[in-house]
């Protein structure tokens, strides 16, 4: 799987959740990759594990202001402030977005699972994978602010660890 | 005669996306009863009649495919349609839940329009 196939992938499948659920159009930006894994000093970050005869894990990832448009664009409704709603809707839109990736991804590496996704809100946390070094950064704008969907794959060292567990967390966090 | 509806989903945001959808819809809406997972749902489901179902599929406890099994295995519920909207949108994911009864599929992300066709098939 190379890093042009996962951004292709990821494109397409922000953009279409973006325009279909929310009625926003983002601009992209230059992917990358990273040797270390996601780490935004503050806001919002939507965790979800996939697991198959590829495993890994991808992310969904703003600012809490964005997280706040993000979730009164999805249920038509203001929020003031982050709160259970928000990060529901935050969830749900990495799970759309990263659920979309694992079907184009399934067309090469077979079937794969979805974790439920676990969401973070706050400030100065870092987060870390156990086993994966290098993620695919695939960076959007949308009127200045940055929206980021990073995504590490790696091949499973035993196929039967691809059931995942829906409850098991996809990967090790540290709230420093 | 009004509709009872059950939203299966893990997702509150999505629950609460479906019934403004149902509002909006063509379909004699009754009452709209929500779950969180399959579990939820058939617990629901013993006090609770209604005449079709929206099912997500990737949910903790019970996921959507094991509560259409058992939906489909049980006399008092084996007629009620179910409609799957879910990001799950891999063919074998598809027929799996086609063989198993659903009687539509609906991938995330959806427009208001795509579940008015379906309910619109069924009612």
């Amino acid at each position: 799987m190379t890093h042009d196939k996962l951004v292709a992938y990821i494109r397409t499948s922000t953009r279409d959740v973006f325009t279909t659920m929310l009625g926003l159009e983002l601009t992209d930006g230059e992917p990358f990759i990273k040797e270390e894994a996601p780490a935004p000093s503050d806001g919002v970050l939507a965790l979800i594990g996939l697991a198959g005869r590829w495993a890994g894990s991808g992310t969904f990832s703003c600012t809490a202001s964005m997280a706040r448009r993000l979730a009164s664009q999805l249920l038509m409704q203001e929020y003031e402030a982050i709160d259970e709603e928000v990060l529901d809707a935050l969830g749900e839109i990495a799970n759309m977005v990263l659920g979309n990736v694992k079907t184009s991804l399934e067309e090469e590496l077979g079937p794969m699972g979805l974790s439920i996704p676990t969401v973070i809100y706050g400030r100065n946390f870092t987060t870390r994978s156990i086993g994966h070094s290098k993620w695919t950064v695939v960076p959007f704008s949308l009127d200045a602010e940055i929206l980021e969907v990073h995504l590490c794959l790696a091949p499973s060292k035993d196929s039967a660890a691809g059931r995942l567990h829906r409850d098991q967390p996809a990967a090790f966090l540290a709230i420093e | 005669m009004p509709v009872d509806v059950m939203i299966v989903d893990d997702s509150a945001a999505i629950r609460k996306i479906l019934h403004r959808v149902l509002l909006q819809a063509d379909v004699p809406l009754g009452k709209v009863i929500e779950a969180g997972d399959g579990v939820e749902a058939l617990e629901k489901l013993k006090t609770t009649r209604v005449g079709l179902i929206l099912s997500d599929i990737n949910m903790p406890n019970m996921d959507g495919l094991a509560l259409l099994g058992a939906l489909k295995s049980q006399e008092a519920t084996r007629n009620v349609p179910v409609i799957m909207v879910t990001t799950e949108g891999s063919s074998s994911r598809v027929m799996e839940a086609v063989n198993l009864g659903a009687s539509g599929y609906v991938r995330k992300p959806f427009t208001a329009e795509q579940i008015k066709e379906k309910l619109a098939g069924l009612f």
